[in-house]
């Protein structure tokens, strides 16, 4: 298969927070709600120990997306981890905006454990969002490409 | 100068102090170096001029574990350094005696090779008390002037003011040296395109040697372990060199510091490749404002850094899609 006949498949990480979000796709999956397989959740204890590093070592090593989902504000199983997120998350994602990486592969979304609905819609627009912007080849590390 | 060193004789005279942290002349004209003084017949070496750049704030984190009062010379933006690192708890107030120094904007020596003066032997009119606005360059292929303003760092066109935010005397005075807004730089990156940043990212930071000198100078690059240090932290191999390395390292040097940079611009004053770093930071700064209300780290003691504090009513991160 020549490179350029095959089929653009995203790689998207998204980071769910252990106590919403991550309930949140559980319940999506009991209500057997659909999103696409692209989508690769690696789960976290609260939205703030999603250090900025986390985010640009996905795009190192081949994401084309990262998401990042949390309780919604107010209601952090932690009380406040989601306000410290929120903000680290705003000036990381501004950063990356301004070093010239396009601003829908990152995204942030508040999805609560009652929100399997939510959770389904998010990661599909968000998947969509990624195959229109198409291969990330600003960030990726050469080295870590098949 | 003479103020000062006569100042510091009589502070080491009496005990006051145990050492002077100033600058010593280097082997050229334009370099002086960070130096200890221990004795007053050391000082004869001391130099205090156009040149001094260096933050000295940093060196009294090593300074406070020593035995003694240490009488350190800070520029009015020196001290913004200072205070954040009394805050951070990495220096003791009570170790230095802090003599804030007067300033007129100091001097890059790139800026003046830039125009062509090479061969340098001697430049008059980098002392503090030269009231001229031009500086006599002595060079091997005959005299050459250069104006002061022009050949200024860039962090004095855009000074943060003559204030010492903290000292225990002040000597000598300090000129208005401002004369363009520091966000202006970024403002005009942000109305690019996305591949206009991306080249011109791409472009400055390909220079980078990996060479740590931003990270060492930074007063507020102060941990004991630190990331870049760990081998196993891929951007520490400068050899098998990819474009996101430096990217990576450069994005998370100036991630550590957000909301603790005092924006005194060390980091772009010591890149040997002139590489405009302070161009990270202050976008992060000028976010931080934006969105969190003004905040200038250092300027006082007891105020919050804006990541380490939050409102219920925060913007949510989508504000960058929105912001255009």
């Amino acid at each position: 298969m020549s490179l350029e006949n095959k089929e653009f498949k995203p790689k998207i990480v998204a980071f769910c927070c252990n106590w919403c979000s991550y309930a949140g796709a559980d319940l999506a999956g009991s209500s057997r709600l659909t999103y696409p397989a692209d989508v690769k959740i690696i789960r976290v204890p609260c939205s703030c120990r999603v250090n900025p590093m986390f985010i640009l070592r996905a795009f190192e090593k081949g994401a084309d997306g990262v998401i990042m989902c949390g309780c919604h504000p107010g209601d952090c199983h932690y009380s406040t981890g989601n306000f410290y997120a929120r903000r680290r998350m705003t000036l990381l994602f501004s950063m990356l905006d301004y070093i010239g990486v396009e601003n829908g592969r990152t995204r942030v979304e508040w999805v609560s454990a009652a929100e399997g609905v939510k959770f389904s819609e998010t990661m599909n627009s968000f998947v969509e969002k990624i195959y229109s912007l198409g291969e990330n080849v600003r960030l990726g590390d050469l080295r870590c490409k098949n | 100068m003479q103020e000062l060193v006569n100042r510091a004789k009589e502070l080491l005279a009496d005990g006051t102090v145990a050492r002077v942290l100033g600058w010593k002349a280097g082997d050229l004209p334009y370099n002086p170096e960070p130096a200890y003084f221990e004795k007053a017949e050391e000082l004869v070496d001391f130099v205090y001029n156009g040149f001094c750049g260096a933050n000295l704030s940093k060196y009294m984190i090593e300074a406070s574990k020593l035995e003694g009062k240490t009488m350190v010379c800070l520029k009015p933006c020196d001290t913004y350094s200072f205070n954040q690192l009394i805050k951070e708890h990495r220096v003791d107030r009570d170790k230095a005696y802090i003599v804030g120094v007067g300033c007129k904007g100091k001097l890059d020596i790139e800026k003046i090779r830039k125009q062509g003066i090479k061969g340098i032997e001697l430049i008059q009119g980098a002392e503090l008390t030269d009231e001229a606005d031009t500086l006599k360059i002595q060079t091997i292929y005959g005299d050459k002037t250069c104006a002061y303003a022009d050949a200024m760092l860039e962090r004095c066109h855009v000074c943060k003011g003559k204030e010492h935010m903290v000292y225990d005397e002040l000597i000598g005075d300090s000129n208005e040296t401002k004369d363009a807004d520091r966000f202006d730089e970024v403002a005009k990156l942000e109305t690019m395109s996305p591949e206009e940043k991306f080249a011109f990212f791409q472009k400055e930071l390909s220079k980078c040697i990996r060479c740590n000198a931003c990270r060492n100078v930074c007063p507020a690059c102060s941990c004991r372990k630190c990331v870049f240090d760990s081998t196993k932290f891929d951007s520490s191999q400068k050899a098998n060199v990819d474009s996101f390395e430096e990217k990576m390292f450069h994005i998370i040097r100036a991630f550590h510091v957000a909301g603790r940079c005092t924006d005194c611009g060390e980091c772009s004053r010591v890149c040997p490749q002139g590489i405009p770093l302070h161009l990270f930071n202050r976008k992060f700064i000028k976010d931080i404002d934006e969105l969190y209300g003004e905040y200038q780290a250092g300027a006082d003691i007891t105020s919050k850094a804006p990541l380490t504090n939050y409102t219920f009513e925060d913007a949510e991160p989508s504000i960058v899609g929105k912001r255009g």
